[in-house]
């Protein structure tokens, strides 16, 4: 049976170890949908950029992938914060608090968006260009060329990129808490510190990670048969 | 309306297509060196010529695939606003233009490029609705006609990577069909081809040409340019060589090149 210590209610902690779970995913979804746009906009940029917009996607892509994620979120959210007092300073406003949430979004989404941006890149590369040819040919353009054929048309080639990135952000989010966020890790570790039974926690802790995985994988897997349908299989 | 057998041209018809100068330059590369057309309602224009000899360049700067050089092209009467761009081609001066000009030409690639995450139906239905607003039941109604044509009604639910070559090819002939275009070009249809589905395809396309569809046509298929062509155009080097009625640039060329070329196909 469950230990007393893991169930719900006043004795144990499992509600707080669920809404630490339930942030952890709030978190991690709402960097990921950041990062998919940043992504997106990035790729346009290398593909169709002119040399302004390929420069700087470039620049954040090779910085933002080459220092530590950890080290980039302390950077970020430190800098970040002080130099929006500094800013608002100068306009004559006081200091204000960052909210602790709001930056590790935004901090792990910038951060997603230089990978999502290199995923989206070579997925689009991999369209056969005949496809996008074709959609020139019957009158598309722009946005609609990229919404009917670039973009369904390369989604199969960036699924697995893209889940990758999801498990990805779900692990990073244990990296905001340096800044102060009660996602799972940092709930386990107070829960841990508080009862010292470490060894159950960082387990249970584990597992929940796993479970959390193997739904996403499911669900991935559900996608990525979609997106495939039109494609003759390898084996 | 004059009825007319798909062998003769018009001279009373309006023009569709006009090419007037075309240069078309790769780099230093000159692969169009003033190529001039006129392809009036009910011709069936083929091109023909040696690889490289630009012929594919040139359908393609019809509908702007690659942008010329230089020249002027007008398609139903509308010319194409041009201006000097970078690397020496020129730009339209305003791609909407180009994109509704577009739409009046039906477009047949050699290696076919059906949309691979598209049924056949939704290809074919896709630029209808999303392109020219045609609501949706009208569309699906003129695909299912087109595909019962070009013998496809069967696979209209597959994705094209389930299809062969020349069901490929032909879904693609109905795809560009479904615009209602005032013009069809063929990029080298049936050169992507097995020889066994050559045959099937070709049969489709000659079936347009009986039906007095305006076609611009871009091959390797000397005896099928002979039977459905109104005019040929024999290219060489980005030239225009010979062009004429198909008896005379096929039965009595004045070019020696030319003489030469369509030897092979008696």
């Amino acid at each position: 049976m469950i230990p007393e210590i893991l169930t719900f209610g006043d004795k144990g902690f499992g509600d707080e170890l669920l809404r630490g779970a339930q942030f952890t995913l709030f978190i991690a979804a709402s960097a990921y949908i950041i990062g998919i746009m940043l992504g997106l906009l990035g790729a346009s940029a290398k593909l169709y950029g002119g040399l302004v917009s390929r420069g700087i996607a470039a620049v954040y892509t090779t910085i933002v992938r080459s220092v530590p994620e950890v080290v980039l979120i302390l950077i970020l959210y430190f800098f970040g914060t002080r130099g929006i007092n500094t800013l608002l300073g100068l306009v004559g406003f006081g200091p204000i608090e960052v909210n602790g949430t709001l930056a590790a979004i935004l901090v792990l989404g910038v951060v997603q968006g230089a990978y999502h941006t290199e995923v989206f890149r070579a997925a689009i590369q991999a369209v056969p260009v005949g496809q996008i040819e074709a959609g020139k040919a019957f009158g598309m353009g722009g946005l609609q060329l990229f919404r009917r054929v670039t973009g369904p048309a390369m989604l199969p080639n960036a699924i697995p990129g893209l889940s990758n990135l999801w498990l990805v952000v779900i692990k990073d989010t244990a990296l905001v808490a340096v800044v102060g966020n009660y996602e799972l890790l940092s709930t386990t570790a107070s829960a841990a510190a508080f009862t010292k039974r470490y060894m159950l926690f960082f387990l249970t802790t584990g597992l929940i990670y796993l479970i959390i995985t193997l739904i996403s994988s499911y669900f991935i897997g559900i996608l990525e048969r979609r997106y495939r349908r039109g494609q003759t299989s390898l084996a | 309306m004059v009825s007319k057998s798909p062998a003769t041209t018009a001279a009373d018809q309006p023009e569709a297509v006009v090419v007037k100068d075309l240069h078309k330059n790769f780099g230093p590369l000159e692969v169009l060196k003033g190529v001039s057309m006129t392809a009036r309602v009910g011709d069936v224009v083929s091109i023909i010529g040696a690889s490289g000899s630009g012929k594919s360049t040139f359908l393609r700067c019809i509908n702007f695939l690659e942008m010329p050089t230089s020249g002027r092209i007008i398609v139903n009467g509308e010319e194409v606003r041009l201006k000097p761009g970078r690397n020496n081609d020129a730009v339209p001066v305003d791609m909407r233009q180009v994109e509704r000009i577009r739409t009046r030409l039906g477009m047949v690639f050699q290696s076919f490029n059906l949309w691979a995450h598209m049924t056949v139906l939704e290809n074919v239905i896709e630029a209808p609705v999303h392109v020219l607003k045609v609501p949706r039941k009208e569309a699906i109604e003129r695909a299912e006609g087109l595909l019962q044509k070009v013998g496809l009604y069967e696979k209209r639910d597959q994705y094209p990577a389930f299809l062969s070559g020349g069901q490929q090819q032909r879904a693609a002939i109905a795809r560009a069909l479904c615009i209602e275009p005032r013009v069809m070009l063929f990029d080298e249809p049936t050169s992507a081809l097995d020889p066994e589905l050559v045959g099937e395809v070709l049969k489709v396309i000659r079936s347009l040409a009986e039906e007095g569809r305006t076609m611009l046509l871009v091959t390797h298929e000397m005896k099928f340019a002979r039977d459905v062509s109104s005019h040929v155009i024999y290219l060489h080097k980005g030239m225009v060589e010979e062009e004429g009625a198909p008896a005379q640039v096929f039965g009595n060329p004045k070019s020696e090149r030319c003489k030469q070329f369509v030897s092979g196909i008696h």
